[in-house]
């Protein structure tokens, strides 16, 4: 699923990904794991959350900004 | 001039070639193939959405879905409608069939993956895809192959055949014979030298003669 919406928040499956990243950087294969989805969806997903500054890449692993808060709630 | 008639040569991927990269709308957000890598990928076109045969085959497909993730195998369908046409289906089955359909559909509008692995076949329909499955291997390789004209629905056993087939070459290194199912017994690459086909008979396996040998897999 889109894990951004068009008005830039993140979806309820972006937060399900965000709040896997809680506790530190992990790869897509970790978040699949986590969080039970699908690995193409959380690669999707991650390319999404990416783009619009939700998250991090550096070496294949993906975490939080560490300048921003993590916006694990769209409500 | 007299007006020559014209066939539109259409481009068909190759077994073990890799498969054409692309990166589409789908109804789960925008993919791309690589997204799949690790995972064995069952990419097929429907016609059209809103069509009696297709519903019946997404039903089908929705109902081996759970059968497929066991053998860590995603699906993915490709039409040349918009997402909302796509959208708009698949509630409707849901609402009217009671089906949710659990695997992204790719909105092909410009056709740009149907051509990529030549999906449209103009003597079927110039303007919709055939029914095609591709069989696509973890390292994105083609692996098989199957086209249906429109008028036919396709067989979901065979689509589970056949990835339980490739899946056993792959692990145990044989073939696998006419009508094989998992548990019967499966068949020995052929020896390449005559010093091979001497051994081939001494090793054990059933063999009607040196070329055709069969043996039972160990789980």
């Amino acid at each position: 699923m889109p894990c951004v919406s068009p008005d830039g928040k993140p979806t309820s499956s972006g937060v399900a990904l965000l709040k896997s990243l809680k506790n530190g950087a992990l790869s897509p294969k970790e978040i699949a794991s986590k969080t039970g989805q699908p690995l193409f969806r959380v690669r999707s997903g991650l390319r999404e959350l990416k783009k619009a500054g939700f998250v991090e890449e550096a070496e294949g692993k993906y975490g939080l900004p560490k300048s921003g808060k993590c916006p694990c709630s769209n409500a | 001039m007299a007006e020559e008639s014209r066939t539109e040569e259409v481009g068909l991927p190759v077994l073990g070639r890799k498969a054409p990269d692309f990166e589409a709308v789908t109804t789960q957000g925008t993919l791309r193939l690589s997204d799949f890598e690790g995972t064995w990928l069952v990419l097929f076109s429907h016609p059209a959405d809103f069509t009696p045969v297709c519903t019946t085959e997404f039903i089908a497909f929705s109902k081996i879905y759970e059968e497929l993730k066991k053998r860590n195998t995603e699906l993915l369908g490709l039409s040349v409608d918009s997402v909302s046409s796509h959208i708009a289906w698949i509630r409707n089955i849901e609402e009217k069939m009671g089906v949710k359909i659990p695997f992204p559909i790719i909105a092909d509008l410009n056709k740009e993956v149907a051509k990529k692995y030549g999906m449209i076949h103009p003597e079927q329909s110039k303007t919709e895809t055939v029914r095609c499955v591709f069989v696509i291997d973890p390292e994105s390789k083609i692996r098989a192959i199957i086209y249906y004209p429109l008028t036919t629905g396709r067989n979901m056993k065979e689509i589970l055949r056949l990835i339980d087939a490739l899946q056993t070459t792959d692990k145990h290194k044989v073939a696998t014979p006419a009508n094989w199912n998992p548990g019967d017994p499966v068949v020995v690459p052929p020896p390449a030298t005559t010093e091979q086909a001497e051994e081939r008979l001494k090793e054990g396996y059933e063999c009607k003669d040196w070329y055709l040998c069969m043996k039972k897999l160990q789980d």
